[in-house]
């Protein structure tokens, strides 16, 4: 076994929602520098509601999320619904060259070598000749290639893509999904909210399994399992307006001899993840307590 | 203009004859032209001080207003205007019509108002719209409420109405500051503001600018209104700031032409709008917003992206 390499992100005894009612529930565990994971689950399992919280969107209810000591602008999180504009007078350029944003700031200038980046990110998402195009101009999927072309120039070694293939067409996906495996090779951290089990299959090789409550956290085909599906669907149901408080929290184990902090026993361990962390093999289930 | 060169000519044209009738009836055309568009300006004071005024409202107003109008907040400084009028009859009831008493008024009151409803939009799940409604209708019956007070209410429709043919050297000096430093901040906010109206969630993710672009840009908003008011009255002020830089929307893709444009319609719009007002002796702050008015309608006919464009027959489509 390699040498694990360092969490980028930890999730201790998180829990997010909205109005005291949570959306992901109790989620500890640790996402690998490097690793390349498919966020999946049923409606309203709290998928974006993760991504949020891990962009500093939203403030957790419960426990906390830990990010590896990040440059500033090194996590890159692109929302589902963008808030993006479409009618605002902007070219295609400009908008991808604010990929560049962590190198020029408020006031810089492009020079000439970064204005062949914008050009050289426009031509690998296939826009080449789109530069001087009104962003209102494009349709759905060009203007999420445009959004992937900011990303690469963003240049973030933590990217966070919320459904990024929504109402995307096939072979825009195809393009999009071999970014994201160039990323990948270069060893970026990405989590990515997917619908598509079959994508998920072939691409990722990690899975994260939400129906709020975390499911299964592992190696792709160990959790895309007909009975850890079934489970989550059946996991995720209405809030209750009168459900009565959590106290999940209080029952926590507290640390462990070894010194690791009480959240590890509360991971999904069902299965794994792929990059073990060389202990605690032993009591994989110990605080899973559904 | 027509009109004038109509009945200029023909008291001329009989007069002369032969070589000079080119001459002589091209003379009193341009003495005409020059009466009705410069003479005005040169020959009175009060009209070179409005000129001054106008442009420099042109100059600053008018791009705030833009990005008034790219936040989808259009309506917003309409509603601005009123949460100025507190502050202003606080001032007024203190001190009278005085400029200092009333600006720092109508500042403080636009900036408490501005600030609360940012406030509330940041950390509530009320939009910004609500927000901003509930403060300046508040502050709007706060102002009637003051205005009553004392019974003699007529020097108010100055700060209704304005008085840009009455602009003395503070005002003057008040609205040439106000918009110097807007062009300043405008020059430094210039980037993360037009992101916070583009994509304000790239904004927050990339950096630290996006509050700093709200509140600084509706601090601005502010300072032009109250200069706003000075010459146009607070009712006036939005149409020089919204209505120039919806006409040039129509016509630019890109942000700096916009507010190129929108800049070049607002000072058109003042000059033909304190000559209208010069010539015809009507009131001028209706005239020059009912010039950008103008302007407005013309952009809506012709423009690209206006009311006709979509209806015209169509031309043949292009390759690719």
């Amino acid at each position: 076994m390699h040498p694990a390499p360092p969490p980028i992100i930890r999730f201790d005894n998180l829990t997010l929602g909205y109005e005291r009612h949570p959306a992901v529930h109790h989620l500890s565990g640790e996402i690998a520098a490097g690793a390349l994971v498919a966020v999946i689950g049923p409606n309203g399992a709290g998928k974006s509601t993760l991504l949020k919280g891990v962009a500093g969107e939203l403030r957790p209810i419960g426990g906390h999320v830990e990010l590896a000591a990040l440059p500033r602008g090194g996590l890159a999180y692109m929302p589902q619904r963008s808030e993006i504009d479409p009618s605002f007078p902007v070219s295609v350029f400009d908008v991808v060259a604010m990929g560049l944003w962590r190198e020029l700031g408020a006031f810089g200038g492009l020079n000439r070598r970064q204005r062949q980046r914008v050009r050289e990110a426009l031509a690998a998402v296939g826009m080449e000749g789109f530069e001087s195009r009104p962003i209102g101009s494009l349709s759905g999927g060009q203007l999420q290639r445009a959004r992937f072309a900011r990303l690469i120039l963003q240049d973030a070694p933590l990217i966070l893509l919320d459904e990024p293939f929504a109402a995307i067409d096939s072979r825009t996906v195809e393009d999009l999904i071999r970014l994201i495996l160039g990323w990948h090779a270069e060893g970026r951290t990405i989590l990515t909210v997917v619908h598509d089990f079959d994508q998920v299959r072939r691409h990722f090789p990690t899975c994260l399994l939400l129906a709020r409550e975390p499911v299964a956290f592992g190696p792709t085909p160990q959790v895309l399992t007909d009975t850890l599906l079934a489970r989550a669907r059946r996991l995720s149901e209405a809030f209750d307006d009168h459900a009565p408080e959590c106290h999940r929290e209080e029952r926590a184990s507290p640390d462990e001899p070894d010194g690791r902090p009480p959240a590890r026993a509360d991971v999904v361990p069902l299965h794994r993840h792929r990059h073990a962390h060389g202990h605690g093999d032993d009591h994989g289930h110990a605080g899973h307590r559904h | 203009m027509v009109m004038a060169m109509i009945t200029a000519t023909p008291g001329t044209g009989t007069e002369a004859g032969g070589a000079g009738l080119h001459f002589a009836t091209f003379k009193p055309v341009q003495t005409a032209v020059y009466d009705l568009l410069v003479s005005p300006f040169t020959d009175f004071a009060f009209m070179r001080r409005a000129l001054a005024g106008c442009l420099a409202l042109a100059l600053g107003a008018t791009p705030v207003g833009a990005f008034l109008m790219l936040r989808r907040m259009s309506l917003m400084g309409d509603a601005m205007s009123h949460a100025i009028l507190p502050g202003a009859a606080l001032g007024y009831l203190a001190f009278g019509l005085s400029l200092g008493a009333m600006t720092v008024g109508g500042i403080v009151a636009g900036l408490v108002v501005v600030l609360a409803a940012g406030v509330v939009t940041r950390a509530s799940i009320l939009k910004e719209d609500a927000s901003l409604a509930a403060f300046y209708l508040l502050s709007l019956a706060a102002g009637v409420m003051i205005v009553s007070l004392r019974g003699r209410n007529l020097d108010l429709l100055h700060v209704l109405f304005g008085s840009v043919l009455a602009l003395d050297d503070g005002s003057l000096l008040l609205i040439g500051g106000i918009a110097t430093l807007t062009l300043f901040a405008l020059a430094l906010l210039f980037r993360p503001l037009a992101l916070e109206c583009f994509d304000p969630a790239f904004l927050r993710g990339v950096s630290r600018w996006s509050p700093v672009a709200h509140y600084g840009f509706l601090m601005l908003v502010v300072l032009n209104l109250v200069s706003g008011f000075h010459a146009l009255g607070t009712l006036m002020a939005v149409g020089i700031m919204i209505l120039p830089s919806a006409a040039a929307r129509l016509w630019a893709h890109e942000l700096p032409a916009l507010l190129g444009l929108a800049v070049a319609f607002a000072a058109a719009s003042g000059a033909t709008g304190l000559l209208l007002s010069f010539h015809a002796d009507v009131p001028a702050g209706p005239a020059i917003v009912l010039m950008c008015g103008l302007l407005y309608f013309a952009s809506l006919l012709a423009a690209p992206g206006g009311l006709l464009a979509g209806r015209l027959p169509v031309r043949h489509h292009l390759e690719s």
